[in-house]
Formats: C-alpha cells, sequence, structure tokens
C-alpha cells in the first residue's frame, strides 16, 4: 500500500526535526551551555519516525539511552525536550531526568533509559498491563543491538512470548554496542533468530528506510492485536556520531562512516525519492525552514524558561 | 616519581599484576580498543593481547561470573562494571556466589577477583549512572570494599586488592580519574595488608572529620580554605570501607572529642552510619562532647541538572559550615 502524499511529508518533516534537533544538542554542548553527556541518533531518525508515526497516540513506546528521536516522533514537544536537557523548569522531568530520562506519559512514551536492556521486561509488564484492560493497542520496545546480550533481553522475549503479550521489541541495530562491533557481539550471528527462538514472528528490515520502517510497525502492529502474539522487528542502521560525548571513534573506519552517510543517510534517500514522486523540491524547503523556525524558537523559549526548582528534592524520590 | 592521573596509576598497578602474574587477565565492556569508558585501561590491548584484554558482550552477569568461575580455578581476573551502577545487573555472581564460597566451602576455595566500577556523580549523567552505592557491599560478609581518592591510593589499593585472596569490590569516583600527583612506583606487595587501614590525611585536635572517595578531596579543600583558619582539624581517609578502621577512627575521636563524617553517598544504612555507630558504642562515647554528625548525599536519586546535582552531593560550603557549627557550639 503506498503511503498518501502527506503522510510521506510527515514522514520527512519528523526525521528533519529530529536530525535538526540533535544538531542544535550539540552545537550547544559545543559552547558549554549543556552539562553531561548525551548519545545522538543522528543517522537513524527513520527507524524511530517510521516507528513512531505508525503508532496511535493510545500506544506505548519505551525507549533507550539514544531516546530523542523516539520521544520527539512520539509527539514530545522540541520546547520542553530543550528545557529537560538545559535543567529548567519546564524539561519533561523538571531537570531531574536530562537527555538520557525523559519520560513523556501524555504521548505514551513510558521513558528513556539508562540501562541497556533496561526496559525489555518493563514492556512486557506494560503489554500485560495493556492486555488486562483489553485494550486494541500495543507496546512498542525500542532497544539497541548490545541490549541482546543481557539475560533480560532473553527473560523478557520469553515470557512475553509465553504469555502471549501485546508487545512489538524493535531492536535498532546500528551495528555497534559502543566500541563492540555486534558482530564480535552476537554468537550465531543473528539478532532475528534469537527472537525466533522464542516463538516469535521476526523480521529484518533497512531501518534507513523509513517507509519501510513505517509498513512494516503498521503491519506488525494489526498481527499482533489480532493474534495476540508478541513480534519482533530487526531495523539495521548505523550511527553517525561517537557513542558519547568522550568516544575517539577507533573502532571503524572512516571509510565506513563515509559510506553510510553519503550512501544510506535516510535524510538525503528519502528526499531524492520524494523528488522522483514529483513532490515539488518547493514544498520539501518549506518544511525544512518550518522545521528550522521551530527549533530555533523552541531553543529560545527553552533558554526563557527558569531554572529547575531546588526544594523538595527528596519529597521528590517518593509519590 | 612520575606524575600520573589517577587513572593512570591504575593502569599502571594493573600492568604490574599483568607483567607479573601470567594467570591474571581483565574482562569487561569496552576495555580493550575504546581504552575504558575513562581510559583506565587505553593501550592495555596493545601491550597485551585479546587473551587477556577482553572485551565482553554487555553482559554484566556474565563478567561477573565468569570472573568467579576463573578466580576458583587458578585465574586472577580483574573485572570492570563500566559505571558502578550496573553492578546491580551482576549482583548474584557478587553477592550469593563470590562472597559466600570461601565460607560455605568450609575454606577450602578462594575467589581472588577484583571487581573495579567507576561511582559517583558530578559529571550529570543522572540517575542511573552516577551512584555510590559501596555500603550495598559492606553489608555482605566475604567481600572487601575499596575506595580509593587519588593516584598514589588508588595504585598502592589495586595493587593490594590484587594479591588478596578475597573478592574485592573496587569503586573508582569518576571524579579522581584526572587527579594528578606524584607516584611511587612499587613492586607488587607481598601481602594485602594495606586493605582495612584508613589514613590520616591531616592531623589535627579540634574535630575529626572522617570520609572516603572522592568526598576526601571536597573536605581536603573545605579544612584549607581561609575560613576554618583558626580550627584545627584531623582528617581520616577510610580508603577501605570494609574492614574498616576502627581503631584508628576511635583514637582519633578519643583525642578530638568530635566525629564528623562526610560522604556523598545517601545516608541511611551507609558507610557513615556504621562510623558514627562504632564510635558511640566504644569507649570513645564518653570522650565526645558533642553529638556526632553525618554530611551524607540527600535521600534522593541523582539529578541531571548541574545546580541540582550540586544541591544533592555535599559541597565544600557544607563541610566547612558543619565544621564551624560543631566547634563552635561543642
Ligand atoms: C547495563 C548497562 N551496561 C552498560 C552500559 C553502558 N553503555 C551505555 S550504552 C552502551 C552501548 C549500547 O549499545 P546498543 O544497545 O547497541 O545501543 P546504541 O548505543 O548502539 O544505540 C553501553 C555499553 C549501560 N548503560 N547499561
Ligand atoms: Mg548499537
Amino acid at each position: 500500500m503506498d503511503l498518501d502524499k502527506n503522510r510521506k511529508l510527515e514522514l520527512f518533516r519528523m526525521m528533519l526535526l529530529i536530525r535538526l534537533f540533535e544538531e542544535s544538542l550539540e552545537e550547544m554542548f559545543s559552547r558549554g551551555i549543556l552539562h553531561g553527556t548525551m548519545h545522538l541518533s543522528i543517522g537513524q531518525e527513520a527507524t524511530a519516525t517510521g516507528a513512531c508515526l505508525a503508532l496511535d497516540k493510545e500506544d506505548l513506546i519505551t525507549s533507550t539511552h539514544r531516546g530523542h528521536g523516539h520521544c520527539l516522533a512520539k509527539g514530545a514537544e522540541p520546547f520542553r525536550m530543550f528545557a529537560e536537557l538545559l535543567g529548567r523548569e519546564d524539561g519533561y522531568c523538571r531537570g531531574r531526568g536530562g537527555s538520557m530520562h525523559i519520560a513523556d506519559l501524555s504521548n505514551g512514551n513510558l521513558g528513556a533509559n539508562g540501562v541497556v536492556a533496561g526496559s525489555l521486561t518493563i514492556a512486557v509488564g506494560a503489554a500485560q498491563s495493556l492486555k488486562m484492560q483489553k485494550k486494541d493497542n500495543i507496546v512498542l520496545c525500542f532497544f539497541g543491538d548490545g541490549a541482546v546480550n543481557e539475560g533480560s533481553f532473553h527473560e523478557a522475549l520469553n515470557l512475553a512470548s509465553l504469555w502471549q503479550l501485546p508487545v512489538l521489541f524493535l531492536c535498532e541495530n546500528n551495528q555497534y554496542g559502543m566500541s563492540m562491533a555486534s558482530k564480535n557481539a552476537i554468537a550465531g550471528g543473528s539478532i532475528v533468530k534469537r527472537a525466533e527462538s522464542y516463538g516469535i514472528e521476526s523480521s529484518s528490515i533497512d531501518g534507513n528506510d523509513v517507509e519501510a520502517v513505517y509498513q512494516s510497525v503498521l503491519t506488525n502492529k494489526k498481527e499482533i492485536i489480532s493474534n495476540c502474539k508478541p513480534r519482533f522487528i530487526e531495523c539495521v542502521t548505523y550511527r553517525y556520531r561517537g557513542h558519547s560525548k568522550s568516544d575517539r571513534n577507533l573502532y571503524r573506519t572512516d571509510d565506513e562512516i563515509n559510506f553510510w552517510k553519503e550512501e544510506k543517510d535516510p535524510l538525503i534517500r528519502f528526499t531524492s525519492k520524494l523528488l522522483e514522486e514529483n513532490i515539488k523540491k518547493t514544498d520539501l524547503e518549506k518544511i525544512e525552514s518550518e522545521v528550522k523556525d521551530e527549533i530555533k524558537s523552541s531553543v529560545k523559549k527553552a533558554l526563557q524558561s527558569p531554572e529547575s526548582s531546588q526544594t523538595n528534592l527528596e519529597e521528590d524520590s517518593y509519590a | 616519581m612520575p606524575e600520573m592521573t589517577t587513572g593512570q596509576a591504575i593502569k599502571s598497578a594493573i600492568s604490574l599484576c599483568l607483567d607479573n602474574y601470567e594467570e591474571a587477565f581483565l574482562a569487561g565492556e569496552d576495555i580493550g580498543i575504546y581504552g575504558g569508558a575513562f581510559g583506565v585501561t587505553d593501550g592495555l590491548l596493545e601491550k597485551y593481547g585479546e587473551d587477556r584484554i577482553k572485551d565482553t558482550p554487555i553482559s554484566e552477569d556474565a563478567i561477573a561470573g565468569l570472573g568467579v568461575g576463573a578466580a576458583i580455578t587458578g585465574a586472577r581476573p580483574i573485572v570492570e562494571m563500566q559505571f558502578s551502577d550496573f553492578i546491580a545487573n551482576a549482583m548474584d555472581p557478587i553477592v550469593n556466589q563470590a562472597a559466600k564460597l570461601h565460607f560455605m566451602y568450609g575454606g577450602t576455595i578462594d575467589v581472588p577477583i577484583v571487581v573495579r566500577g567507576a561511582s559517583g556523580g558530578g559529571t550529570g549523567a543522572a540517575a542511573q549512572h552516577s551512584q555510590s552505592l559501596e555500603s550495598w557491599f559492606c553489608h555482605v560478609p566475604g567481600l572487601k570494599v575499596v575506595t580509593p581518592s587519588g593516584p598514589q591510593n588508588a595504585y598502592d589499593l589495586l595493587l593490594a586488592s590484587f594479591v588478596d585472596r578475597n573478592p574485592i569490590i573496587f569503586m573508582e569516583h569518576k571524579l579522581i580519574y584526572k587527579i594528578k600527583e606524584d607516584v611511587q612506583l612499587n613492586t607488587i606487595p607481598k601481602t594485602s595488608e594495606l586493605l582495612g587501614k584508613g589514613n590520616i590525611v591531616r592531623e589535627g585536635s579540634d574535630i575529626t572529620v572522617v570520609s572516603y572517595s572522592n568526598m576526601v578531596n571536597t573536605a581536603k579543600e573545605a579544612i584549607s580554605d581561609k575560613k576554618l583558619e583558626k580550627y584545627s582539624v584531623e582528617l581520616i581517609d577510610l580508603l577501605t570501607l570494609s574492614p574498616l578502621d576502627v581503631d584508628l577512627i576511635i583514637s582519633s575521636v578519643e583525642k578530638t572529642g568530635k566525629l564528623l563524617v562526610c560522604q556523598e553517598a545517601v545516608g541511611d544504612s551507609s558507610v557513615g552510619t556504621t562510623v558514627i555507630s562504632k564510635v558511640v558504642s566504644s569507649d570513645a562515647f564518653t570522650k565526645l562532647n558533642t553529638q556526632p554528625r553525618l554530611l551524607s548525599g540527600l535521600h534522593s536519586p541523582m539529578p541531571s541538572a548541574k545546580h541540582l546535582e550540586n544541591k544533592v552531593i555535599p559541597q565544600k560550603e557544607d563541610i566547612i559550615n558543619s565544621i564551624i557549627k560543631m566547634v563552635e557550639n561543642g
């Protein structure tokens, strides 16, 4: 099924928003305005965008340490995300969470998680909850290739399959877990085969093809709801930036990085495709300038937000 | 004596162990070509090769567990938890296995393993990458817990931890890695007698300040501040938290009559509460002329924003104010 033009433009806009959001974070970081570290998903925008735009607002996601894209694509406001990273009162978590821990329950985002594989069993629990509530919604659980070697990955898949829970496991295989190439870390070589061994229907797709991701998540969601069984998608993608701010990129070559940037970039590829389909260049340029303005005004507004409150930190630790 | 950062000093000590014990090896995440998340193992892969510097998948349970299995069969593993928070994923091999085997099997098995991990806040890494969980391990018989505060003691303590026959939890606060000092390089000690010994950083007679890990560095700055010029403060760096150097603390408090414990970790059921309980239940109790005080991190997870982090972690000013209050009112 071909997507309609408006949907395509929404996918384009969201990928661009994620890209420019993170580039602007990078710029603020280099000016010393941001404290701490962060994990950028530049190059991986198609996965977050395709996956989240295929969901309804009532569908839930769990996210990772590299979660800015998931969060934006699930509907978060850039202003409140910037405010969070800047430690401001208007931030999604009032400056307590920061880059690695944004949750946005109003849009079904159960939160980014700093612990690798930390959200898999949580997603299973959320799916159990949806099942008990007899809802026609799913939990989409994002995690990286690095997570599949943690014990909790296996415990989560096993239970989700046994209990027939409405969860879509989505592995963003960007081919490295920090400096560890996934081919050197994953015995047996295949993530999908691992998932299949738990009786879960699984597929591997091009995670840099935003339409492919969108369609796959849409179809998988339908199947999960009608068959009441979990499903698994591996999205093959690539991260351009270092793992975090301390990375010297010694474990991969410039040629490899440049190949992905030049030949496989999700935005470049999708732009050419849209132009081939006779979408006007001016339409895309208009979106680009709107997104740029949105980022600019969001940063400005975030910088005007007051510093987050220092009182009640101990009380804030409990419900 | 070469000048080194704490990170370099730890690497030097590790190298000495690898040079002298062919059964020694390292395992952990990104310790090879990446050089460790904090650069501690930088260059070791080139020097010792893949058979001894073993990059692992992200599998903390397996990292600790394989260390235990290797240690009980003649190898000498030094394993790394990239951030000590992730030791939560490795609690079974450490707490239920490593700590228990020697006793449970009637003394027939030793578990000489060192588990290193980067601890503490102040870097904006937020709630899941900033904790000071050392007291968890003090609660477990069979484990020893070591917390260096700078290059020389980190070097010496790593060597002592390596030669000890027990499982050691070695917590390296992230903010000590870049501290520099001239380091006296030694040979590998015959015994681990250094473990369990605190150090008097500065002698004094008005008040005893007990601290450990990076908070010792904050305390050093505090007691060197002009505002405390007229006070004579004795500062003790515990260095090993389990077993604790109770005698050193008690004899200091008997002299000063006042005890302030400063730590970054949350206060309840912590090293600080143990130190205070040891003192008040000892003969030093009658020498106290004011109630002991614990200055600890707030009872809160670590926030990400800088200004909130500074609120949760005791700062130099907080230590200065506590000292003045205790000496003036005591
Ligand atoms: C349990 C745990 N172990 C180690 C880490 C440190 N760490 C953070 S991200 C990361 C790599 C994760 O790789 P992957 O899951 O592939 O995600 P990516 O970073 O590639 O997006 C590591 C080792 C962590 N956060 N949590
Ligand atoms: Mg990865």
